[in-house]
């Protein structure tokens, strides 16, 4: 069969066409698998040493939603370490959060944003490296590990507020005698008899300590009767916040004994917030406006023997009180009377007979028959073995 | 009689550092530094003129020094420049600033008698927020620290086996108080928290029990005490280390 030349060249044409498709088909084909590989390598395959590690993110429970745990397992060695980094979804740029032990069971991840999609990269030595699924934190709304906490603070506060609702009815509370605050009197009178001032020492810390809110309820009382006996009272103050607080106080102190023209501003006097150079100026007042009876009621450290001891050499009557165990040795030693530990916050409810404070000391003192019987229950649940008892007391 | 000792032995070692040259290496801030340290230990000796300078100084200096770290530290950082930052960025939620900004002008209402009352709003939030803050602290760390710790067999596991073993032995003694160191701390623990019932007057069967609790506290105090003064007499070599290494240059 003869073939005419045109026709032969269509026939070539469509030949051409056809091994052009073909090519280019796969050619695209090719290009395709290779970007596949690439995709797959980059996202899906991990190198031969990390193939059989997994790697798990979870959200850390009984938190802010601020942070993420990360777990590995799989075949590790010891010594080996890993890099982890972290992008933010779908982001793939990631930056590096931590080097760690590859033995340790996880790490967490902390300072994130609930608002963000997290994605993880470990990667061992080699570049070898693992991703993690993405993942965001979450908040939790109630902390559940703190349970036990919750359920004693909600006992407590009930119990305070029963008690006080008794008390501001008229129910008459009994508070056992605290010797100390039997002697500030005695303290305070001796102090006007020889016509010298009364110092009394806020403690050295911030508003923010409940002993120096307690040691502001005495001092409204020792105003009160220093007013009451025309005695100057000066009260050296270490933090500026304290300073509006104990000028409240002895104003109210002096109002409440009538005589609020007695009241003198400079009876407060900031001196400074560093503890020895505040120390150095109650020192320099003991001695040059020789003070008769010092008070120290609230929160000291590393001072209260200077205090004391410079107090003992005046001559002076001191009556100490502080909540702080590693304190208390030196003014046991050193003053006449001191008052031990939670004596303080009991003198403050004494002193006033404020159904507030009065409702919290008989919440306390609850509180405290409470806590011999678990201890009790502790020590016997333990002695037998038991130890889930204990264990719902651990801090977390 | 100690402080005459410790007095007089400073100022021999003053004339001996002068006399050999030593003190020629010290800098001008060492000297200022030994200079008011002996000034503030003039005070073992009686109040005087140069302890009330040395005082003074050191009040004044630590109030002024407060003020510029609390601005630097606390107020720039914490309000003023994100303060500054929000309002550049008019974001809603940093211009929530302005509550403590607000609450921080009015405490100097104080100087105006006739508004001085708007400070207490200032005082309110603040002890408010402290004791909200403050509550858990204490309760986590040391009220539910302190129980679970507490919670311990009355007998140390092992110590009675220790204490037969130990019989007849030199280590006797200690396999007794071994034996009794749980028992002590539990019962010790008990009777002083009698002590601080206030709810009930002291006496009888409470009374005892409440005095035993006081023996415990007053044994922990001589204890505390002890450990606490090596630890003061430690301040007191690193002074005395300062004026003879620094200053003098007698030791090395």
């Amino acid at each position: 069969m003869a073939i005419s030349p045109a026709c032969a060249r269509v026939s070539l044409r469509c030949l051409r066409t056809a091994c052009g498709v073909r090519q280019l088909s796969r050619f695209l084909l090719s290009f395709g698998f290779v970007l596949f590989l690439i995709w797959f390598a980059l996202f899906h395959v991990t190198s031969p040493a990390l193939a059989s590690v997994v790697l798990e993110t979870a959200d850390r429970p009984d938190d802010d939603g601020t942070a993420l745990r990360l777990m590995w397992r799989g075949d590790l060695a010891e010594g080996d370490s890993l890099v982890i980094s972290r992008a933010a979804y779908p982001d793939t740029a990631f930056s590096p959060v931590a080097t760690v032990d590859a033995m340790r069971a996880g790490y967490t991840d902390q300072g994130l944003s609930r608002k963000i999609t997290y994605v993880y990269k470990v990667e061992a030595a080699g570049g070898r490296t693992v991703l993690s699924e993405p993942v965001s934190p979450s908040a939790s709304f109630l902390n559940t590990s703190r349970l036990v906490m919750l359920a004693i603070l909600a006992l407590y506060f009930i119990s305070v507020l029963i008690y006080i609702k008794l008390a501001a009815g008229g129910r008459e509370f009994f508070v056992r005698r605290i010797s100390g605050l039997n002697a500030m009197e005695e303290a305070i009178g001796r102090a006007t008899e020889m016509g010298r001032p009364v110092l009394y020492v806020p403690g050295i810390d911030d508003l923010n300590n409940i002993q120096t809110i307690a040691s502001m309820v005495i001092l409204g009382d020792v105003a009160r009767m220093t007013a009451s006996y025309e005695t100057p009272i000066v009260v050296p103050v270490c933090k500026p916040f304290v300073v509006p607080v104990a000028e409240e106080a002895v104003k109210q102190g002096f109002m409440n004994a009538g005589r609020p023209e007695l009241y003198n501003p400079d009876n407060v006097r900031y001196l400074s917030d560093e503890q020895f150079a505040f120390t150095a100026g109650v020192n320099g007042i003991m001695l040059r406006e020789k003070t008769a009876a010092n008070i120290y009621m609230g929160s000291f450290f590393a001072e209260s023997l200077i205090l004391a001891e410079t107090g003992f050499s005046t001559g002076a009557i001191q009556i100490a009180g502080t909540a702080n165990i590693h304190q208390l040795p030196f003014f046991v030693a050193a003053c006449d009377y001191a008052l031990i530990g939670e004596e303080l916050y009991a003198a403050s409810a004494y002193l006033s007979k404020e159904p507030k404070l009065l409702g919290t000391l008989k919440a306390s003192d609850v509180a405290k028959v409470i806590i011999m019987v678990l201890l009790t229950a502790g020590c016997i649940a333990e002695s037998l073995g038991l130890t889930a008892f204990a264990e719902l007391f651990t801090a977390r | 009689m100690t402080k005459y000792i410790l007095i007089g032995v400073v100022i021999a070692l003053m004339v001996f550092a002068v006399a050999s040259g030593r003190l020629s290496g010290a800098s001008f801030g060492t000297w200022i530094a030994a200079m008011l340290t002996l000034a503030i230990f003039s005070f073992l000796y009686k109040d005087n003129p140069i302890y009330k300078f040395a005082e003074h100084i050191f009040i004044g200096l630590s109030a002024g020094y407060f003020v510029a770290l609390e601005y630097w530290n606390v107020f720039v950082p914490n309000l003023w420049n994100p303060l500054l930052e929000s309002f550049r960025t008019v974001s809603p939620s940093g211009l929530m600033l302005l509550v403590p900004f607000a609450l921080g002008l009015l405490l100097f209402a104080r100087f105006f008698p006739k508004i001085a009352w708007l400070s207490r709003w200032s005082m309110a939030a603040m002890i408010g927020s402290y004791a909200g803050l403050a509550i858990i602290g204490a309760l986590q760390g040391d009220l539910l620290a302190q129980i679970r710790a507490n919670m311990i067999p009355f007998l140390s596991p092992g110590s009675l086996t220790g204490l037969k073993a130990a019989a007849g032995g030199n280590a006797f003694f200690f396999a007794i108080l071994e034996v009794l160191r749980n028992p002590l701390i539990v019962i010790g623990l008990l009777v002083t928290l009698v002590y601080f019932f206030f709810s009930r007057e002291h006496k009888g069967g409470l009374g005892a029990v409440s005095r035993v609790g006081v023996w415990f506290l007053m044994i922990s105090f001589g204890a505390s005490f002890g450990y606490t003064v090596m630890s003061r007499v430690s301040l007191l070599i690193g002074r005395l280390h300062f004026l003879m290494s620094d200053w003098l240059g007698i030791i090395h």
